[in-house]
């Protein structure tokens, strides 16, 4: 094994779970146990105070978490998928939970760059942490069209949405063909001010083919996994259960495959990765920062504890005290 | 008005039907803050159920700090919750939602509920101090009929006639000719639906409270929109969130 962390710190071999921090007190700033330790994380230039993001989609633009989680605790807020106009999204039902995960066809409901821009922006501006937009379109201009509107604005990354399985026009269709994703990475990279995410579909036989496309087109770094396509059938009223009748697969079920697509992706290609997939405590975290991912985003966690976010960023630290780490990025890539 | 998540204490828990439920929870942060038409989140402690179930808020006691719910089985998650005993603790998030509207002294008031949409009416009909006629449908079995009657005139619907009206809630109102300058109202959606068309036809105020599938509870995931006839603050299209916009809408403002 390759690890370059201390696994034999005192405090044994267990993980400190995010569960038996609950209402411990806060420790203050500047105590000697945390003096050095450092969770800042890099993402192409951009260093957030923390690994911990929010998963575009799960956390709207940061208002309503707000009032359970102090954004300023965050390494970053990832916004839900914004266009240049506004979107209606799909017809409801729009979710439905299955064993462990839940399957979402939201389309991608917002309303468009000129809000976004007016009210979004500036809520988020009044907490400190990094902002990230998550961008989609239905075709390459309206994608440019946002990431030229973002140019001036006080956006730390941008993240493109290439990989949403529940849109009929763009979405995934940019995600799935290694010459598209080159093609839209190129293109964005062209006209964007902040630097460039793309967020990849896991609906491909190789991960790693987009990723590289991603990164031959100028990407700056990488998100995994969106959703997987699945599906769930109500038997007792002999419908689909969601209304697109299919939907994108979340939630602790998936995150073994994108644990694995994480670790070969970080294999494959020379970018930052923010894995997410199914993360719900610190442990599942601190797998994708081993497996390679230099950040994390926290998704559908929020949606069975408004907490999750905050609770993991502690439960990183709690780790790393355990083990004596540090500096978090000790643990990027450290298991290979 | 804060949203908590709280592991609470359950005070009671008695059967009123085969698959209908009453809880107690002692639960103050969320109790003393609650109105009626509110509802609160019961997480499930199996972690392969990760979505919050939303139940109405049946009723309140403010003073002990304890909310209850009147449930019915409808799956996995509800039939966990029907086998907690008193003293059991529960997972809650709430209040959440908007309520009913707190209507003034000098209004009279509808207060209809169709099966499992019946609970949320109890607490208005405690809370309102204006006059106040009770109209509940039922499939056949009766329910929560007898706390009705402490604070409101009841009378009842049953599909098949053996209480009551024969036939449903607007049967009752129109045979029994009741008329109302408010109704509030929580059920089925053709129920609602007709509501909706009877009291525009009477240019009566009319408030529903809906339901959808629901993740998050809090506004953020966009799972529970109904149309709405005007733009919707939230993403400027017609999708009002009925876990935060609602549940409860003025009958005009949605498209059912």
């Amino acid at each position: 094994m390759n690890m370059k962390i201390n696994l034999h710190a005192p405090g044994g071999g267990r993980t400190t779970t995010h569960e038996s921090l609950a209402g411990a007190p806060d420790i203050p700033e500047g105590m000697p146990s945390n003096q050095q330790r450092s969770l800042k994380v890099n993402i192409a230039g951009v260093e957030l105070k923390n690994p911990v993001m929010t998963a575009s989609g799960t956390f709207g633009s940061g208002a309503e978490y707000s009032e359970f989680v102090d954004l300023s605790l965050l390494g970053a807020v990832v916004t839900k998928g914004v266009a240049n106009v506004p979107w209606p999204g799909n017809p409801t039902p729009r979710i439905a939970e299955t064993y462990g995960g839940m399957i979402n066809a939201i389309g991608l409901q917002n309303p468009g760059i000129d809000v976004f821009i007016q009210r979004d922006i500036p809520f988020l501006k009044q907490y400190d942490t990094r902002i990230v937009v998550n961008v989609c379109g239905k075709t390459t201009e309206d994608y440019v069209e946002v990431v030229e509107r973002l140019a001036d604005q006080p956006v730390d990354l941008l993240e493109i949405n290439i990989s949403c399985p529940n849109v009929k026009e763009g979405g995934i269709a940019f995600g799935q063909d290694p010459a598209a994703v080159e093609r839209i990475t190129r293109e964005v990279k062209k006209h964007a001010r902040q630097p460039v995410i793309m967020k990849l579909s896991p609906n491909v036989t190789d991960i790693t083919e987009m990723a590289k496309a991603a990164q031959a087109g100028g990407a700056d770094g990488l998100s995994l996994i969106n959703t997987l396509t699945g599906m769930k059938i109500d038997i007792h009223k002999r419908t689909f259960a969601v209304a697109n009748k299919t939907g994108g697969l979340s939630g602790p079920a998936i995150k073994p495959v994108a644990l694995r697509m994480v670790y070969q992706t970080a294999q494959a290609v020379d970018l930052p990765i923010i894995g997410m997939g199914g993360i719900m405590t610190a442990e599942d975290a601190i797998e994708f920062m081993l497996a390679g991912a230099s950040a994390v985003a926290v998704g559908t966690a929020n949606f069975h504890n408004p907490y999750a976010t905050k609770e993991i960023a502690e439960g990183i630290e709690a780790y790393m005290k355990q083990y004596d780490i540090q500096d978090v990025k000790q643990l990027i890539g450290a298991v290979s | 008005m804060t949203k908590v998540k709280m592991t609470a204490v359950i005070n009671s828990q008695e059967q009123l039907l085969k698959d209908v439920f009453s809880m107690w929870i002692h639960s103050p942060e969320i109790a003393m803050n609650a109105w009626g038409g509110q509802f609160i989140s019961l997480y499930s402690q199996d972690g392969a159920r990760l979505l919050p179930r939303p139940v109405s808020i049946c009723e309140l006691d403010r003073e002990k700090g304890d909310l209850r719910i009147v449930y019915r089985i409808a799956g996995a998650g509800t039939r966990e919750f029907a086998s907690r005993k008193k003293g059991d603790s529960i997972t809650i998030l709430g209040p959440l939602g908007n309520g009913f509207p707190k209507l003034p002294a000098n209004k009279k008031v509808l207060l209809i509920g169709g099966g499992i949409g019946i609970p949320p009416m109890l607490q208005m009909a405690k809370d309102l101090s204006c006059e106040k006629i009770a109209v509940l449908g039922y499939r056949d079995q009766l329910f929560l009929e007898k706390e009705f009657a402490r604070y409101a005139k009841v009378y009842v619907a049953t599909e098949d006639g053996s209480a009551g009206n024969r036939g449903n809630v607007l049967d009752a109102v129109r045979e029994n000719q009741l008329s109302a300058d408010v109704i509030l109202a929580c059920g089925p959606l053709p129920m609602l639906r007709a509501l909706k068309a009877y009291a525009m036809e009477n240019q009566t105020e009319c408030y529903l409270s809906l339901e959808e599938k629901m993740a998050c509870g809090v506004g953020a995931c966009l799972a529970c929109v109904c149309q709405s006839t005007e733009v919707d603050s939230h993403s400027h299209v017609h999708n009002k969130r009925i876990c935060k916009d609602g549940p409860v809408f003025k009958a005009e403002e949605v498209e059912l």
